[in-house]
């Protein structure tokens, strides 16, 4: 991989850090800006925090890590493990969500004296 | 010629092992993100993460480990042309920042440990530093390498595995830096907007 290298190869890796450098810089300075001025209510900023992190993965994934390029059982278990990634942080988050819902969001006090009375615990 | 292409075959190898253990440790990451986002709430009276993160520092952080993750780059590019002195010089700004970083971090957590807010005191804070500690304990161990990586090149002339060496360690370095964007965004600017 390195051994083939020519002088226009790291040339033009040059410019990809360059790029990849400069567009996370903007990003992580878009979130943060975004952030402290409040310029969307709540529910707004976490998905808009949530974009810019992804473009950042993108951005990094493809300048940084180079991505694509090469063997392909990189891009296939990049593939995968950000699948497996997604299926532990999405799932949890909406069972634990919904389990929260069907304990009618009690406070913990609250809970406490539920399980006291209902439950025997 | 047919031994070097053995031998490019044989980086090809090591790279994608090297790279499906980096996939593996992002599933160790996902799970504890998934902790911290379902208990971040439950921070059991004691403040939450607005009143806790101080974000122009977090943000200096983020940019010296993004400024990092550049001069790696430059230390991989300088290695692969085969300039021995650019790369030490690259490597050791690289370990800089790192140490500077890391050195931001633990300044961090003591400072919430001495105001009484340490990983004992709520699920909250038991999640954060399991998950910004973990990071950081990879950070760590970033630096031993790249301590070992600077003496090996410092010592010893340029070999086609020290190039191998230096590419795995620049994915390691890139991976912690976008685990670190995720920590950023998730836990500090979330927690804080």
């Amino acid at each position: 991989m390195k051994g083939r290298m020519t002088t226009h190869d790291t040339s033009t890796r040059y410019a990809s850090y360059i790029v990849g450098f400069i567009l996370s810089v903007f990003a992580t300075l878009v979130a943060y800006l975004v952030v402290v001025n409040h310029i969307w209510p709540m529910e707004t900023l976490v998905y808009i925090i949530l974009g810019v992190a992804v473009m950042q993965l993108i951005v990094q994934s493809v300048f940084f890590l180079h991505i694509g390029q090469g063997s392909r059982w990189r891009l296939i278990t990049f593939v995968f493990a950000i699948i497996i990634v997604l299926i532990v942080v999405v799932g949890t988050i909406w069972i634990m969500n919904n389990l929260d819902y069907n304990m009618m969001r009690m406070t913990p006090d609250q809970m406490q004296l539920y399980m006291k009375q209902h439950e025997g615990i | 010629m047919k031994h070097q292409a053995e031998e490019i075959a044989v980086q090809e190898r090591k790279t994608l092992g090297f790279w499906i253990y980096l996939m593996t440790d992002s599933v160790l990451f996902a799970g504890l993100f998934a902790t911290f986002a379902v208990l971040r709430g439950n921070t059991f009276g004691g403040p939450s993460g607005a009143e806790l993160f101080n974000l122009p520092f977090v943000l200096l952080e983020t940019m010296i480990l993004l400024v990092s993750s550049f001069t790696i780059g430059m230390a991989l590019l300088g290695s692969a042309r085969g300039f021995k002195k650019q790369t030490i010089f690259w490597l050791m700004i690289t370990f800089a920042l790192g140490a500077a970083f890391l050195t931001l971090e633990l300044s961090e957590f003591s400072k919430l440990a001495a105001e009484g807010n340490s990983w004992q005191s709520s699920a909250f804070l038991s999640a954060y530093f399991t998950l910004v500690g973990t990071h950081g304990l990879h950070i760590a161990v970033g630096l031993l390498w790249l301590i070992v990586m600077i003496v090996r090149l410092w010592r010893f002339n340029f070999k086609k595995s020290d190039l191998g060496r230096l590419a795995l360690f620049g994915m390691f370095w890139h991976f912690l830096d976008v685990i670190w964007i995720f920590v950023f965004s998730i836990v500090y600017l979330m927690g804080a907007a």
